[in-house]
């Protein structure tokens, strides 16, 4: 239920005051047009997390490269300890 | 794609799987509390994988599950009404009411609809002016926004004839309940990153503290899930008993304030029944006065049901990570995902299910 799918926002639309802000977002070359309402600075190829139809938060890409490069790290550590005598 | 592909990357697990050897010295229990994760774990063999002295226990963080008896047969009533368009998230059309489930109102010539989205609803009420359009509002933290949109917008539409049935839980009154419960063996959380995404994990800083136990906020990936055990089991190794992200790249410290804008506009805090687990305090939400019209609950005020459980379903103790699937006397015999006693076997996020569908258990015949 808590489900949320990583994709990129590839269109905002143009909005009048009534309606809620939407976009379309890719997801594996998949389309679909997500509620942007609850993300409003993310940008055009920015990724978002998406639920239920509903954008609900922007992927921060800093923290993500952060990550991988930290995990990436973890095993050439270990190689290092074990060929250093 | 990426966000995906490199969190299901064999090496990284590997060496995370590795590291998690390395690290556990003792037998410790830690449960992951949303049932999605539960599925990832189990699909992805990281239950075998990981050392057998860190034991993973499955959480009631499994709306469709949770969602109490009453509510069920309340929308069995309400769905069976011939002006009403009921629409549901898939999962819920398979969960046994006291009588029957959606599926079967449906098959007896209901309008019961599978939608995507709370917008869905929205739209389907515009298009159908005549209908009586209700859509079956389940969910945690995560789930509540889609829902309290789909509301302001409908109001913005200035239509009268949506409403929700408003069903929705919070996170961490239950997992008070686990750590409270007598028996309980939880030493560690894998707690449910997007409903942090959407609350930020202030909270859990105070949850940690009080309780004295290690949170780990996590992702859903493989490689999300096994970096949390390792974040998870490096505080209890180490006697610390903090709050940690490890789904940074997702969730902030504070959340999505907008997200919480529009759940607070719709929603306030109430207790609310469990199924399995009782009355939780301030565990739940519920309309707001402003938003009493659009309570299908008092829009459609029916009594005219008695909520009776199947007397052998085990799924509060499941919920909380007492009992495992495989060791319910029922698992598998008396219910299965065709003939299921409860919601935790036909739920894509139940733990019953999970070890139906990847083998976890020795099938009685």
């Amino acid at each position: 239920m808590c489900l949320g799918i990583p994709g990129r926002i590839v269109e905002r639309c143009a909005t009048d005051g009534a309606s809620l802000a939407a976009g379309f977002v890719e997801f594996e070359g998949l389309r679909r047009r997500v509620c942007l309402e609850l993300v409003p600075n993310a940008q055009t190829g920015d990724y978002v997390i998406v639920h239920a139809g509903i954008a609900i938060s922007q992927i921060n890409a800093d923290e993500a490269a952060r990550l991988l490069g930290y995990l990436r790290a973890i095993g050439e550590d270990d190689l290092a300890q074990e060929i250093t005598p | 794609m990426k966000y995906v592909d490199e969190y299901r990357d064999p090496r990284l697990a590997e060496r995370l799987v590795e590291k998690l050897h390395k690290m556990v010295t003792r037998p410790w229990t830690v449960m992951e509390v949303c049932g999605g994760q539960t599925h990832t774990l189990v699909r992805s063999g990281i239950d075998r994988m990981i050392p057998p002295d860190l034991r993973l226990v499955h959480g009631p963080g499994c709306p469709v599950c949770v969602t109490p008896l009453e509510m069920i047969d309340r929308a069995l009533v309400i769905a069976a009404r011939p002006e009403v368009t009921f629409c549901s998230f898939g999962d819920m059309l398979r969960v046994p009411g006291t009588a029957r489930d959606l599926l079967s109102v449906r098959a007896s010539g209901g309008d019961v609809r599978i939608v995507y989205s709370p917008l869905d609803a929205v739209t389907l009420a515009q298009k159908n002016p005549k209908r009586e359009v209700v859509f079956f509002a389940v969910g945690f933290e995560t789930t509540a926004p889609a829902t309290a949109l789909a509301l302001i917008q409908a109001r913005r539409l200035g239509l009268r004839n949506l409403s929700i049935l408003a069903a929705h839980v919070l996170v961490l009154p239950a997992m008070e309940m686990v750590v409270t419960a007598p028996g309980n063996r939880v030493q560690g959380f894998l707690a449910a990153g997007h409903v942090c995404a959407v609350m930020g994990y202030e909270a859990h800083h105070e949850f940690a503290a009080r309780h004295r136990v290690p949170i780990v906020l996590t992702g859903f990936e493989p490689v999300d899930l096994l970096e949390g055990l390792l974040m998870l089991s490096t505080q209890m190794e180490q006697g610390r008993h903090e709050a940690e992200n490890q789904y940074a790249r997702s969730v902030s410290e504070s959340g999505n304030r907008h997200a919480q804008q529009v759940i607070a506009e719709v929603y306030e805090i109430c207790d609310r029944p469990w199924r399995g687990l009782g009355v939780l305090p301030h565990s739940g939400l519920r309309l707001r006065k402003e938003y009493h019209d659009m309570d299908a609950e008092r829009r459609f005020a029916s009594n005219t049901f008695a909520s009776v459980e199947p007397r052998e379903c085990r799924s509060g103790e499941i919920l909380i990570g007492l009992l495992r699937p495989d060791r319910c006397e029922a698992f598998g015999t008396r219910c299965t995902p065709e003939q299921p006693l409860g919601a935790p076997m036909v739920s894509s996020e139940g733990a019953c299910a999970a070890y139906w569908k990847y083998g976890r258990a020795q099938r009685r015949v």
